[in-house]
């Protein structure tokens, strides 16, 4: 709705990403802190898979 | 539920969704706190989990008490660990965030000073267990002490900060906000379940980790 209203209004405005920059970018420490998470997240699925592999190799040594 | 996986994608959208409209969605305009509000999802989380995680601690230890399995009480240590990890992050979160609206960062304040000591009693629990060699000994009087810095949550933090004058919300018919409607929709259904949902998927790796090298 925002961006039809704002095209209507400004009928020589290039469409662009614009959204991502505006409003005080904070869109930006979105982006920045899903990375981080996306990072964190991987990482410790990686060690939960890590440990689930050595979980099977003990237990088909039957400890 | 220690290996499953459906959890763990939740715990991931849940945060995620806390990111996107914990920064992007509505919250009340405040003086003083301005956009700082948004710390909500964060910095209370923190606190709400640790509360959670201790609760799961003491129903381990007290399981522990009842059979005797040495497995309950590997539960009871790992769930106190990540209780403190968060706790310690709940502080130095609230502590930055006072240093930007209360005007300091440590201001002795009755609700810092009772989470500090609640986090000590706690941090004893490590050491008490640590100064003893004999297994059985010393899940047993873990056990016991864990049921007591359980109950020292109630006046440390429950308790006796609300009942003095404090600057933080939430005491002396000084309302916290709790009431607002975005607040709420991101909190409840999105910050609270997922970075506790995040605290226990670390939590049971450690237990993990802890059974496959007892083997």
């Amino acid at each position: 709705m925002g961006l039809m209203a704002q095209a209507q209004t400004d009928s020589q405005h290039v469409e662009m990403a614009d959204q991502l920059r505006a409003n005080g970018k904070i869109y930006v420490v979105v982006a920045v802190l899903l990375v981080i998470l996306a990072g964190l997240i991987l990482y410790v699925a990686r060690l939960d898979r890590k440990i689930t592999r050595l979980e099977k190799g003990t237990s088909s040594k039957g400890s | 539920m220690l290996r499953q996986n459906w959890w763990k994608i939740l715990c991931v959208i849940l945060l995620t969704y806390t990111f996107v409209a914990g920064f992007l969605g509505q919250v009340p305009a405040k003086p003083i706190l301005n956009e700082t509000i948004r710390n909500y999802y964060f910095h209370i989380a923190m606190w709400f989990s640790m509360m959670i995680f201790f609760i799961i601690s003491l129903v381990y230890s007290i399981k522990y008490l009842r059979s005797n399995n040495h497995i309950f009480d590997i539960y009871a240590l790992e769930y106190t660990k990540i209780g403190i990890v968060f706790g310690a992050l709940g502080l130095a979160t609230g502590s930055v965030w006072a240093g930007f609206t209360w005007g300091a960062f440590w201001s002795n304040d009755p609700k810092q000073l009772g989470a500090v000591i609640a986090l000590l009693i706690y941090l004893a629990y490590l050491v008490l267990r640590n100064s003893m060699t004999d297994v059985d000994k010393r899940a047993r009087i873990g056990a016991v002490y864990n049921i007591f810095a359980f109950a020292m949550l109630f006046p440390t933090i429950w308790i006796i900060p609300r009942m003095v004058e404090s600057l933080h919300p939430g005491g002396q018919g000084n309302p916290a906000i709790h009431a607002d409607a975005h607040i709420a929709m991101v909190f409840w259904p999105g910050a609270l379940p997922g970075w506790t949902l995040l605290g226990v998927w670390i939590t049971t790796l450690r237990i993990r980790l802890e059974l496959l090298t007892e083997q």
